[in-house]
């Protein structure tokens, strides 16, 4: 016996919205892990549309590296709105 | 359904050969109430508590097939025949969310399965009981997934984030469970002579087992507190039963049926009820697999996989057989 593929789900809840990580399933073939995806994760209308992705084709950063992988982000407070205090009079802008 | 106490590893044994200061570090992130990811830095005893819990807890959703399986083909009617199917689909769905939360731990679906049907693996106790009567299925949905639910709802905040997560969405379903359990004894409740016996009947038989569904007595949980520090656990196991012996005694007062405990009694003074002892050799007795139906359970499960096996190898052959041609 050996264990068929992993592939991660994505549901779309309703239209407008993004598909968002649901869990995952194991099946030998795209349009099985589709199914299977249907089956075990919008049994109570919890979906529109559904993206299977084999879980070995993701790419994912490595925690233990997050802080040299964001710290860019975090020195740069001048990219939010309230980095900026304006004039009460116009401070809503 | 399930719940948090068997066969424990002890976060002791391994606890020396870790890293003190990564240690500190992730006890410092659990005890603020940070999740932990799959890839994240986790000690051994933290991963292997995880694996060991959130596997078992997949078993008992798989096996919890098993005994309403039984009832299918007899259901009275055919909504509740639509309904006694939809539970059961759900009950597969629970055991593939949580598998999946176990594999993010390293194991696989394999190791896991292998491990059920050789025996190794345990699972609820509760489903080594069998069920007797069709008020049998309402007393399972009242009270074993009542008692779930007890169990489940502060699993939805614990430390492992797949874990967590896959809780969110159970406990979501878990309510069905136990309301059609509920509204199938008050149906019969609201019946004949003979229906109101059979559920004072089935009652009798689910209530004791229900509460031990919360594991032994805290001073007999020695790694409650390892598992409560780490957030894997958000509850004591006595605190839990309590709020599950609160919650139900009115609700069976509504169907007019009296629980099998003539020392239960409310408590003025404690604000709760009080409630009789608990027979836990009984309990050990089928943890160690000699409830009257363990064996049944376990050749039913390899009985499916073995009868599915054509199914997995047409759907190997034809995904290899689109392979080829893609190939070719």
């Amino acid at each position: 016996m050996y264990d068929w593929p992993l592939w991660e789900v994505f549901i779309r809840a309703r239209g407008g919205l993004d598909h968002r990580h649901a869990g995952s399933v194991h099946a030998p073939d795209a349009h099985m892990a589709l199914r299977h995806a249907r089956d075990t994760y919008t049994r109570r209308l919890e979906g529109v549309s559904i993206w299977v992705v084999r879980s070995s084709d993701i790419v994912a950063s490595d925690p233990a590296q997050d802080y040299s992988m964001f710290e860019p982000a975090a020195s740069k407070i001048y990219r939010h709105p309230t980095f900026y205090v304006l004039p009460e009079a116009v401070d809503h802008m | 359904m399930y719940t948090t106490e068997l066969g424990k590893v002890s976060p002791l044994q391994d606890g020396a050969q870790e890293d003190p200061e990564r240690l500190a570090a992730f006890e410092t992130r659990v005890a603020a109430d940070e999740f932990v990811e799959p890839k994240d830095w986790m000690p051994q005893a933290y991963r292997r508590t995880l694996v060991r819990q959130i596997s078992q807890h997949a078993h008992s959703e798989i096996v919890g097939m098993l005994p309403e399986g039984n009832w299918l083909t007899r259901a009275p009617s055919l909504q509740r025949k639509a309904i006694l199917l939809a539970k059961i689909q759900d009950e597969g769905g629970h055991g593939l969310y949580l598998y999946c939360a176990a594999e993010t731990l390293g194991t696989s679906r394999e190791e896991m399965i292998d491990a059920l049907h050789s025996g190794r693996a345990k699972y609820s106790t509760i489903f080594n009981y069998p069920t007797l009567n069709w008020a049998d299925i309402g007393a399972i949905g009242w009270l074993v997934d009542g008692a779930a639910i007890m169990n489940q709802v502060p699993l939805q905040r614990t430390s492992y984030g797949p874990y967590a997560r896959a809780m969110v969405r159970i406990c979501k379903e878990e309510s069905f469970h136990q309301r059609q359990g509920y509204d199938l004894l008050l149906a019969l409740a609201k019946g004949t002579a003979a229906q109101k016996a059979m559920s004072q009947d089935a009652l009798n038989r689910w209530w004791w087992p229900a509460l031990m569904m919360f594991g032994p007595p805290d001073e007999d949980s020695p790694n409650s507190a390892q598992s409560i520090r780490w957030r894997i656990k958000r509850e004591t196991n006595d605190q839990l039963r309590q709020k599950f012996v609160d919650a139900t005694v009115p609700q069976a007062e509504l169907l007019g049926l009296t629980i099998p405990d003539p020392d239960l009694n409310w408590n003025e003074q404690r604000g709760h009820y009080d409630f009789g002892a608990i027979e836990w050799d009984e309990f050990y007795a089928v943890v160690r697999g000699e409830g009257p139906t363990a064996k049944e359970r376990i050749t039913a499960r390899r009985d499916a996989w073995a009868n599915g096996a054509w199914v997995r190898e047409a759907a190997a052959a034809f995904e290899a057989k689109r392979a080829a041609r893609v190939a070719a």
